[in-house]
């Protein structure tokens, strides 16, 4: 059976890691075809031919899928479905935004942030906030998924697979770019990092969510941050893990400041090992915590930054 | 404009979630329920624009158990003007899939004529997100997800979106649907004389027949199971024994 699988595009750069951990998802459903659209996505669309497993690769460039625009990606996308038994995608924001839509415009219903394959048609989704993981099995004749990247490994890289283009199809024009607000960082990026530390409303102001980042620095960490950080102005949205931020399982996640609420945890707690640094000894963070340590952030991670 | 608000009823955010022993989903009987979080501030938002002149109505919907009624309640004594519900199951643990839900929420459009949807990002009991595309591709109107901003301009609206890089602006033709992310606004509480006064407000009682939507749903539940759990670690005494372990353990 065929699968296509929306590789993530960002200025028409392939996000290696998100798409090549899809792969490793999809490849259990059948052949792989990547598809790369975007303004420009013939770079992404050569980097994505290389991951081991792909089939083959569609470009699609066309000014009207920049930015990754729903409408006309989901019409892009809907115009090649024939092809494919499964349509499939990381579990980004952008294909969250896009794959829903496919989904309704192929009579079927979309299963998301997908943790596990058991068979071509069943297939395993946490649900409230991680507390139940349900099994589903899908009757619709296409399956619409989205994989949480956080649980599969990276496909690797080294195959060579045939790139075909293909052509966009009629811009709905519904809806237009207007700004992206981005900030350029050299850390890793938060999903794929080895390591995260991630600030609570413990950590009280922004200033002071630099020792934060000095101890991801020293770490060559990504950073997190927990909701009440993000609402309170101390980080940015982007940094947010849990229930509706980001996904993480880092091999290392450090707690600075979070108490651990239900929905934090749901983004973090598949982490390899986790450590939690709060000055409350109830906080339920030490329930997950492989190692805790009940102190003052603002003692304890100074010291720690010198002392690594 | 009319703005319509699709609102969830779920498990409150607060109650710790149990599967239930036959593994066929989780336990809702005599479980405390409360509006989805998004679509609190969904209407929050629907109610700030008909404040400031952007909206004349605001129709809240719901679609489920009968005892949504009070989800709808809790809406109209927001601020929202009237509500509709929707039929559509008669055991509490029954969910209505979002490709049905969106199919009965276009009908609804159709009937009512927004100028604008304010649903949720998602809802936090299935964490499926995607009613608001759904219903979006249903009616072939323009979407904004995961909003943090939104601001109309006449035929036009200018919506910040919360994604994965940080903050994206786009443009979308009205009408539109918008998904509301937790940094739009904060909802206000419904206070007592608007908790009275939303007893009065009109709420109309639907099926989902009356649609002529069938909503069995396309994705069988096989089984519901506990997450594995941690194991419970330790209280290091220092930061110096934290240190001494994260070496150990390789990860520093
Ligand atoms: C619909 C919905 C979705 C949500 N989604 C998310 C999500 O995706 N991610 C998320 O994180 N949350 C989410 N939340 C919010 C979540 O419920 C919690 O409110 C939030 O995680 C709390 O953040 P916190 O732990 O930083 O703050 P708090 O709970 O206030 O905890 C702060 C902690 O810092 C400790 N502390 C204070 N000062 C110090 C000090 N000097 N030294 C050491 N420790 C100190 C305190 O002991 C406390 O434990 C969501 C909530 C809802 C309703
Ligand atoms: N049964 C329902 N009744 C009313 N609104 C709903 C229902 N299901 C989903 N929604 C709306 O769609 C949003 C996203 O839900 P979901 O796609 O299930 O994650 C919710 O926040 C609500 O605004």
């Amino acid at each position: 059976m065929a699968v296509l699988l929306l590789a993530e595009v960002n200025n028409g750069e392939l996000a290696m890691d998100a798409t090549a951990k899809a792969v490793t998802a999809a490849k259990a459903l059948g052949d792989v075809t990547v598809l790369a659209a975007g303004a420009s996505a013939a770079a992404a669309g050569d980097a994505a031919a290389k991951i081991d497993g792909v089939a083959k690769v569609l470009v699609a460039e066309d000014a009207s899928l920049g930015h990754r625009l729903a409408e006309s990606t989901a019409t892009l996308i809907v115009s090649l479905a024939g092809d494919y038994e499964h349509i499939v995608a990381p579990a980004t924001t952008d294909a969250k935004n896009v794959m829903p839509r496919v989904a309704a415009l192929l009579d079927a219903m979309v299963i998301s942030d997908v943790s596990g394959v058991v068979d071509g048609s069943t297939f395993e989704r946490p649900i409230y906030a991680g507390n139940a993981i349900q099994t589903v099995k899908s009757s619709d004749a296409k399956k619409v998924v989205t994989f949480r990247t956080s649980t599969f490994d990276a496909a690797g890289e080294g195959g060579a697979a045939p790139v075909e283009s293909v052509p966009a199809a009629a811009d709905p024009g519904l809806s237009s770019w207007v700004e992206d607000k981005v900030a350029a960082s050299d850390r890793p990026e938060l999903t794929s990092a080895g390591i995260v530390v991630s600030g609570g409303r413990g950590v009280g102001s922004e200033e002071d969510f630099k020792l934060i980042e000095s101890l991801a620095d020293k770490l060559g960490a990504a950073v997190g941050a927990s909701r009440a950080a993000v609402d309170s102005g101390y980080a940015p949205n982007d940094w947010q893990v849990g229930q509706t931020g980001k996904v993480v399982a880092p091999d290392l996640y450090v707690a600075v400041g979070i108490s651990g609420a239900i929905q934090h945890l749901a983004g973090m707690k598949d982490s390899k090992i986790i450590v939690a640094i709060n000055k409350d000894e109830e906080a339920p963070i030490f329930q997950v915590a492989d190692y805790g340590l009940v102190a003052d952030l603002f003692t304890a991670v100074p010291e720690l930054i010198e002392k690594l | 404009m009319k703005v319509l608000v699709p609102v969830k009823r779920v498990i409150d955010y607060n109650v710790k979630v149990r599967v239930k022993a036959d593994g066929s989903g989780v336990d809702l009987a005599n479980v405390k329920m409360s509006m989805n979080p998004f679509d609190e501030i969904a209407v929050e938002e629907a109610i700030r624009l008909k404040e400031a002149g952007k909206a004349e109505e605001v129709v809240a919907v719901s679609i489920g158990v009968k005892q949504a009624q009070e989800t709808l309640r809790t809406a109209l004594a927001m601020g929202a003007d009237r509500a509709i519900l929707v039929v559509a199951a008669d055991d509490v643990h029954t969910d209505i899939e979002p490709l049905a839900v969106a199919k009965i929420l276009a009908k609804v459009v159709e009937e009512e004529q927004p100028g604008l949807v304010l649903a949720g990002k998602q809802a936090i009991d299935n964490d499926m997100n995607a009613t608001g595309q759904m219903l979006s591709a249903l009616l072939g109107w323009s979407q904004a997800t995961f909003a943090s901003d939104v601001d109309i301009e006449g035929d036009s609206a200018k919506v910040t979106r919360e994604v994965d890089g940080g903050l994206q602006t786009i443009s979308v033709k009205m009408p539109t649907i918008v998904t509301v992310d937790l940094r739009l606004n904060e909802p206000r509480y419904a206070s007592l004389p608007n908790i009275m006064k939303a007893k009065k407000k009109p709420l109309d009682e639907k099926t989902a027949a009356d649609y002529g939507v069938d909503v069995t749903p396309r994705l069988e539940i096989v089984k519901t199971d506990e997450p594995e759990a941690r194991q419970a670690g330790e209280i290091v005494p220092d930061v110096d024994t934290l240190v001494a372990k994260l070496k150990e353990k390789g990860v520093v």
